[in-house]
């Protein structure tokens, strides 16, 4: 009976070590590719052009109306306390420290990360990785190297763009549409925002997003079997798994950023 | 040495399925050589250990005076520069055009200028035919001239030893005599040393100086193609003339018809 149970919980999380180490010496071997990848800028920035800018539109629309939602509320609140001047610093600082960041990379693992894994999977089924294998030419330095790297600058820069956006769209309902005053809502943003404390740690976040998100959907469609069936599990799993990775980081880093 | 590739002992298994046992064959210098038997008698693991892309549990692959898999990654790819392979549907890059295609095996290992890569790349296409089809993409190609792009390819930087995945699969007869005759002219333009994998008789013995049939991951017969024709062996002589039954049995093993309609009482 105890010997049942005890296999019954056994089998699950020895499969759940097995596949982390798995996961993380795989993240190693790529690493370790990302040096010979780097010797090759011109590769980097094409996919930075693939990922990065195919996922822009998507990231500004988003940035928008998460700005003008955060207004909206945000005044709502605030006026209730008679601190809507505050406007610009709960946006500011709403996007900076957290949905910049956290909905970038859900948003990256929906429109990049998936490309990436369908591409990479496909690549495998269609014998293109062993096909270079053949060449002498290392497909995880070749292929997977760069749309890493490219991943890992892109995010940054695309959760930058984010709040970015989303401050104006704060902007444009709180200033313009509500009537909150402009002066308070830009000098209460400039006091209220640390560059170390809050800036930096969001792009600290959106790196390690980078990495997560980014390593998720090669190492999927890298693992994937050769089957149309299983490239289409495989897109699925890089945006379950890097969403709650995502989920989970996103509180540690929190944690350590912002205690007393 | 005269024989480029040497196979001796070779015992491969996935797991506890044994796929090639005690294997030994030559590849000498300059000749086709065809490897052929029924789909999965386990001839593209051969290909596969000869590469050096899975490694043998016992006995040895020697190509070029190496043995494969004593090799470290650097030592393979040193070695994998001198071998050239198609695979079975080409895996051209699909986001690469077929001029791109041939150039890319150029462009990562060696340092030469544009304009000698594209005369050499459109060598290459000439050499195969599609010469004009240079700047299409691989999903604009039918599969025999995708198939003839992934041979230019395969021998963009002259390789010793060029080795053929089923080249003639699913081709018409027409692209199937024109990549055979193709494989022998190139083999002796370049004068490289050809393996071809396949299970067709008739183009296979067309071109082959020399033929090993397998079966169930053992070589049961070998010889010149004028031999394999006269040869008694039940195997070889099923083979050659496509006959349904013979050694190689039409049913998949198991229980027989009369067990599984309930008529083995009656029988």
């Amino acid at each position: 009976m105890i010997g049942r149970f005890l296999e019954w919980i056994g089998r699950p999380v020895r499969e759940v070590v097995e596949h982390t180490g798995f996961a993380a010496r795989s993240l190693l071997t790529l690493l370790g590719q990302c040096l010979g990848a780097l010797r090759r800028p011109a590769l980097i920035s094409e996919q930075i052009h693939f990922i990065g800018n195919y996922s822009l539109v998507i990231i500004v629309v988003s940035g928008l109306f998460v700005g003008m939602v955060l207004g909206l509320q945000g005044y709502y609140t605030l006026n209730s306390y008679g601190a809507e001047e505050q406007l610009g610093k709960v946006v500011a600082l709403s996007l900076l420290r957290e949905l910049g960041p956290v909905v970038t990379a859900l948003l990256f693992a929906g429109r990049a990360g998936t490309s990436l894994t369908a591409q990479i999977g496909l690549m495998k089924a269609g014998e293109q990785l062993s096909a270079m294998e053949m060449m002498a030419i290392n497909p995880i330095q070749r292929v997977l190297a760069p749309r890493f790297l490219a991943g890992i600058i892109a995010m940054p820069i695309l959760a930058a763009i984010f709040s970015a956006v989303g401050i104006v769209g704060g902007y444009l309902i709180g200033v313009k549409l509500i009537g909150v005053d402009a002066g308070a809502f830009w000098s209460q943003m400039q006091a209220g925002v640390d560059i170390w404390k809050d800036i930096f740690n969001g792009v600290i976040k959106s790196v390690v997003f980078g990495v997560v998100v980014t390593f998720t959907a090669l190492f999927q469609g890298y693992q994937a079997q050769p089957t149309p069936e299983d490239v289409a599990r495989a897109t699925t799993r890089t945006v379950v798994t890097a969403s709650l990775l995502v989920w989970g980081l996103d509180f540690v880093l929190t944690a350590l950023m912002f205690n007393k | 040495m005269s024989n480029l590739v040497e196979i001796r002992d070779l015992h491969f298994a996935y797991g506890s399925r044994p796929i090639l046992s005690d294997l030994q064959m030559d590849f000498p210098r300059g000749k086709v050589i065809a490897v052929m038997g029924g789909s999965g008698c386990g001839k593209t693991t051969v290909l596969r250990l000869i590469g050096g892309q899975i490694r043998p549990q016992r006995g040895a692959v020697t190509v070029d005076g190496e043995v494969v898999h004593q090799l470290d990654t650097e030592g393979l790819y040193r070695l994998r520069r001198k071998m050239g392979m198609l695979f079975q549907f080409g895996a051209l890059f699909t986001d690469l055009s077929v001029f791109e295609n041939v150039a890319f095996p150029l462009r990562e290992h060696t340092d030469l200028p544009d304009e000698l890569i594209r005369d050499l790349v459109l060598m290459k296409l000439n050499a195969v035919g599609l010469r004009n089809a240079h700047k299409l993409k691989p999903a604009e190609i039918s599969g025999g001239m995708a198939r003839r792009v992934a041979v230019a390819r395969a021998i963009a930087l002259d390789p010793q030893l060029i080795m053929y995945d089923e080249p003639f699969a699913g081709l018409d007869p027409i692209s199937m005599g024109v990549t055979a005759n193709l494989i022998r002219r190139l083999n002796d333009a370049l004068g490289s040393t050809s393996i071809l994998v396949s299970h067709d008789v008739h183009e296979c013995f067309e071109i082959a100086d020399y033929v090993y049939f397998m079966s169930a991951g053992k070589i049961v017969a070998h010889g010149t193609p004028a031999d394999l024709r006269q040869s008694e062996d039940p195997y070889v002589k099923q083979f050659i003339n496509a006959a349904p039954d013979g050694p190689v049995p039409f049913h998949y093993p198991g229980r027989s018809l009369a067990d599984d309609l309930g008529l083995g009482a009656a029988a």
